[in-house]
C-alpha cells in the first residue's frame, strides 16, 4: 500500500474515536434532562457540575481528532 | 482570524492552519537560543493588560451602584471565589490569586483570538502544557508540604482492600500523572479545532459564490457557540485546577 494511502485511511480510522464522546455527550445531556424531571429543585446544584461532564467528554472527541491530524499533517 | 472568511484563504487554496504559524515581531537571541519577541508573546502581553485594565477599571470605581466595568469585573471575581470555596473549602482561600489570574488569563487568550486576524495562543500545545505543567508541579509541592510523606497515601484509596493494592495503585499513579497531558491537550485540541473549522467554513462560504450564504449562515452559529467554548474551557481548566488542589489539600 502506498504510504499516502494509508496516512489518509489511518486519519479516518482515528475518526471513529468520536463515536465514544458521541454517545458520552448524548448520555450526559439524556442524564440531566432526567434529573430535572425528577427533581426540578436541584438545577442550581447540578448545574455547574453539567459543565464539566460536557467538557471532559468531548475532549475524547478531540483526542481523536487530534491524533487524526497528526496521521494527515506529522 | 477565525471568523475573517473574506478571501484569507491565500489565492483560493484552503490552509485552515496557517493561523496558527507563530513569527518573530523581534529577533531576540540569547547564546544559542531563540527568545524572539513572536505574535504570541503580543498576544499575551495583550491578554495580560486587558484583563489587568478590566479589573483596575472596575475595582477603582468602587460605588455602592456599580457601574457596567464594576459588574463585569465583580462578576468575573465571585465566580472564581465561588469556585474555590465550593471546590477547595476555606484552606483554598491563600491559592485563590493563583486560580485567578490563571482563570483571567486563559479567558482573556481564548476571547481575544476570537478576533478576526489575532492570534490565540491558547492554541498552541506548548503554552497550555507550560500552565499545566506549572499547575501540576506546584500542586504536587503544596500536597507534599502539607502532609509529607503521608501525601502518597492519594494513590491508594482509603478503605479499599489491601489485596487490590498492586493493581490499584498503578492505575491512581498513571492517573495522576495523566493530569497535566489531558488538562493542557483539552484547552488546546478545542481551541485549535474550533478555529479551524471556522476557517475550512469560511472558505466554503468563499468558494460557493452565492450559494455560499448557507455555510455563512451555519458560521454565524459555530462562531456563537465557539464564543460559549471560549468562556466554558477557560471556566473547565480552573474548576479542574480547583479539584486538583482539593485533593492535594484534603487526600480524598
Amino acid at each position: 500500500m502506498e504510504a499516502e494511502a494509508a496516512k489518509l485511511i489511518g486519519a479516518g480510522l482515528a475518526a471513529i474515536g468520536m463515536i465514544g464522546a458521541g454517545i458520552g455527550v448524548g448520555n450526559v445531556w439524556a442524564s440531566y434532562i432526567t434529573a430535572l424531571a425528577r427533581n426540578p429543585a436541584s438545577k442550581a446544584e447540578i448545574g455547574a457540575n453539567i459543565w464539566i461532564g460536557f467538557a471532559v467528554t468531548e475532549a475524547i472527541a478531540l483526542f481523536a481528532l487530534i491524533v487524526a491530524l497528526i496521521a494527515l499533517f506529522a | 482570524m477565525a471568523a475573517a472568511a473574506d478571501g484569507h484563504g491565500g489565492g483560493g487554496g484552503l490552509d485552515p492552519l496557517h493561523q496558527f504559524e507563530i513569527y518573530p515581531i523581534l529577533s531576540i537571541n540569547i547564546g544559542e537560543y531563540d527568545v524572539s519577541f513572536t505574535n504570541s508573546s503580543l498576544w499575551m502581553v495583550i491578554a495580560a493588560v486587558v484583563s489587568y485594565l478590566i479589573i483596575s477599571r472596575g475595582v477603582g470605581a468602587g460605588s455602592l451602584v456599580p457601574t457596567r466595568m464594576q459588574v463585569v469585573a465583580e462578576t468575573l471575581y465571585s465566580t472564581v471565589a465561588n469556585m474555590v470555596r465550593d471546590n477547595v473549602g476555606d484552606a483554598g482561600k491563600k491559592y485563590f490569586p493563583f486560580v485567578f489570574t490563571l482563570f483571567m488569563f486563559v479567558l482573556f487568550g481564548n476571547l481575544l483570538g476570537m478576533i478576526p486576524y489575532s492570534f490565540t495562543f491558547t492554541s498552541h500545545l506548548a503554552v497550555t502544557f507550560a500552565m499545566a505543567a506549572t499547575i501540576f508541579v506546584t500542586i504536587t509541592i503544596i500536597g507534599i508540604m502539607r502532609h509529607g510523606l503521608h501525601f502518597f497515601s492519594l494513590f491508594f484509596p482509603a478503605g479499599a482492600p489491601l489485596a487490590t493494592a498492586p493493581i490499584l495503585i498503578p492505575i491512581e499513579i498513571i492517573s495522576y500523572l495523566s493530569r497535566p497531558v489531558s488538562l493542557s491537550v483539552r484547552l488546546f485540541a478545542n481551541m485549535m479545532v474550533g478555529h479551524t473549522l471556522l476557517k475550512v467554513l469560511g472558505s466554503f462560504a468563499v468558494m460557493m459564490g452565492a450559494a455560499g450564504i448557507l455555510p455563512l449562515g451555519l458560521l454565524v452559529g459555530i462562531t456563537a457557540l465557539e464564543f460559549l467554548v471560549a468562556a466554558l474551557q477557560a471556566y473547565v481548566f480552573t474548576i479542574l485546577t480547583c479539584i486538583y488542589l482539593h485533593d492535594a489539600i484534603h487526600l480524598h
